[in-house]
């Protein structure tokens, strides 16, 4: 008797403990500032779905999905060009059933982008979040004479200079040295080649830098502080930097900007598949879209929302003057990474990092 | 039967530390381990060979960063032991009462808050838009601000200043034991206080500066926050390099080679520390 009864109160425990801890929550892996607390609040009042938000970047975000098999979150945000050769060498995606999202949410030239750059054989491992570009970010009275990536290394600002030690740091330098390595992923000599190029260059420039800015809050620090005058940065960035002083511009280079795309990616053993498809549903409504390009600075991937009214008209003005005319046609959007490539990138930024200023 | 539930009992008091040895020490080495045997060949493609270990040896900025990790780490040990043994003494044998455990709670305080934290207030301090270079511009020492921060001099201080609470530890605990008599009979027959400091004070605080040094030695050749958020772009720490292969370039099998090697290194290092200064590792470590 005594046994049943403790028995069964026992299962009960279990199963009540079960059901909180597996549906009812929504674990995002995502950059800083995509889930601010003000969305999150809004879905779970809407949806009763709690959402846990662990904050990380590209390289972590696979590391931790490679380490776990898949699981550990629901949804993952990985930029577009890291998709493919991540599931081909590790598989930690599974592939997003278009049909459970709405379409037409989505802005249809970026969904096409992102369609392209992450489908693997007959399945799709993500679709579009949010777009922006990647360029310099310079304090005009103090730093003119930065108009291209490798200006950067000029003596005219030696020591106020800072960068991240990021692949998109060598992709922007190798296009400013004249280079085309999109065009050599296919060829892997040409690509060392080219890499050979740019790691000569960031030894040389690196009694320019101040030190290698991790996140964009130490980035943020630095130009405020006055410390840096020129970095090679996110658009938002120095939108942000520009709202608070008008002398600091985002500006475009001379070799172009770079177009990235963060995603939305299911991880291969995510418990609450539901919930995430929810999220997106959720994130994408032009209402909520628009909130969230106000918080965060850059467009969201969702239809006509650069346009929409209630998008910040400061943000639209940003826009309009990092990007005059047709100039935002020039942007060059970054192609799935071929794999492997990262090794050999991974050998150029360890080198760069122990070189000496010279 | 009583001594079989003794058995028992014992056991499954050992049950906890057996887990935590097993689960989170012998199976993630085993793991590395295997890893590190492991060659890459192609997409998802793995062989077994010493490829890791052949590419940690020819790459010269690998082993170069390593030589240069362990040579800071033993000269931050010796530091910190220059820095710390005064500060011990006086609160093992000058220091009375209040002021002796006041003392030692200043030592303890920094560790209140995390190392990120702390690192983060010297980053405060040393910027060259900091607090440091404020007082001294406001006192016209200096009419330029000075970067303090991205040097080697930096980095080495935040070591010290890091370690400086596992050294003085286990000096006061030994340096409480000294009979002080022993010191006034060193005094009466002669014996000047530098005498009496060589022939009586170290040799007897022997054990704990043993003890102290491997602490601080392998604290600081494994730091990753300090060494890096001080040394910014001229930071050169092995585990940085190791914190790369596994998080940013997804070459775990390199990665886990040079783990396994800055734990063979480090575990010599020691050895040949305890064999130096003819100590036994049990005896230091009680």
């Amino acid at each position: 008797m005594k046994i049943t009864k403790y028995s069964v109160s026992g299962v009960l425990i279990w199963v009540i403990s079960l059901s909180g801890f597996c549906s009812e929550t929504l674990r995002i892996l995502t950059w800083g500032g995509y889930a601010p607390a003000s969305i999150v609040q809004k879905f779970e009042k809407e949806t009763g779905i709690k959402v846990k938000v662990t904050l990380s970047n590209n390289e972590e975000m696979i590391a931790k999905l490679r380490a776990t098999g898949g699981s550990g979150f629901d949804l993952a945000q990985p930029s577009h060009d890291r998709i493919q050769s991540a599931q081909q060498e590790y598989q930690i995606y599974q592939p997003i059933e278009l049909a459970r999202i709405q379409k037409e949410l989505f802005d249809s030239a970026v969904l096409e982008a992102t369609l392209k750059a992450a489908t693997l054989g007959a399945d799709l491992y993500a679709v579009p979040f949010i777009w922006g570009t990647n360029g310099l970010i310079v304090h005009q009275g103090k730093a003119s004479v930065v108009q291209d990536y490798t200006d950067l290394c000029r003596p005219e600002v030696s020591g106020k200079v800072s960068y991240r030690l990021r692949r998109p740091t060598l992709i922007s330098f190798a296009f400013a040295l004249g280079e085309d390595p999109f065009a050599a992923y296919s060829d892997l000599n040409h690509y060392q080649g080219i890499l050979d190029k740019v790691e000569k260059a960031l030894i040389q420039c690196k009694q320019n830098v101040k030190t290698y800015w991790s996140g964009a809050d130490v980035l943020l620090n630095l130009m405020r502080s006055g410390e840096v005058v020129a970095a090679l940065g996110w658009d938002t960035t120095g939108w942000k930097l520009h709202a608070e002083n008008k002398d600091i511009i985002y500006r475009v280079p001379r070799s172009g900007a770079l177009g990235w795309i963060d995603t939305f990616a299911l991880p291969k053993r995510a418990k609450n598949r539901l919930a995430a498809y929810r999220w997106i549903q959720f994130v994408m409504q032009p209402a909520i879209a628009a909130e969230l390009v106000n918080e965060i600075g850059n467009f969201v991937a969702a239809k006509d929302i650069p346009s929409h009214p209630l998008v910040a008209s400061s943000l639209k003005q940003n826009f309009a003057d990092s990007f005059p005319g047709d100039t935002f046609k020039n942007v060059r959007w970054y192609p799935p990474v071929p794999p492997g490539f990262e090794t050999y990138e991974g050998k150029v930024l360890d080198r760069i990092q122990v070189a000496r200023a010279s | 039967m009583n001594r079989l539930l003794l058995k028992w009992n014992v056991g499954l008091l050992a049950l906890p530390l057996l887990l935590w040895i097993v689960l989170l020490i012998i199976l993630p080495l085993s793991d590395l381990f295997i890893s590190s045997f492991q060659e890459k060949v192609g997409v998802g493609v793995f062989e077994w060979g010493l490829g890791n270990y052949q590419a940690f040896l020819q790459e010269p900025f690998y082993w170069q960063t390593f030589i240069r990790t362990v040579l800071f780490s033993i000269i931050a040990t010796m530091a910190t032991l220059g820095v710390a043994f005064p500060v011990a003494y006086y609160i093992a044998k000058v220091a009375r009462g209040r002021v002796k455990s006041m003392l030692f709670v200043l030592c303890l305080l920094p560790f209140w808050v995390s190392e990120l934290v702390r690192n983060y207030g010297w980053m405060i301090i040393l910027r060259e838009s900091g607090l440091l270079n404020h007082f001294l511009m406001k006192l016209n020492l200096i009419t330029q601000p000075i970067e303090f921060l991205y040097r080697d001099a930096t980095v080495m201080m935040g070591l010290i200043y890091t370690s400086l609470l596992f050294m003085v530890v286990p000096l006061v605990v030994v340096l409480e034991n000294l009979d002080e008599s022993l010191l006034e009979a060193s005094d009466d027959l002669g014996g000047g206080r530098l005498i009496s400091l060589r022939r009586i004070i170290i040799p007897h605080a022997m054990p704990g500066i043993v003890s102290g040094c491997i602490m601080v030695f392998m604290l600081t050749l494994g730091n990753y926050l300090t060494a890096t958020l001080l040394g910014g772009k001229e930071s050169l720490w092995f585990t940085e390099h190791i914190y790369n292969q596994f998080m940013t370039r997804w070459n775990w099998e390199l990665g886990s080679a040079m783990g396994f090697l800055l734990l063979v290194v480090s575990s010599a290092l020691v050895w040949l520390g305890l064999r130096m200064t003819g100590q036994k590792l049990n005896k230091v470590m009680t």
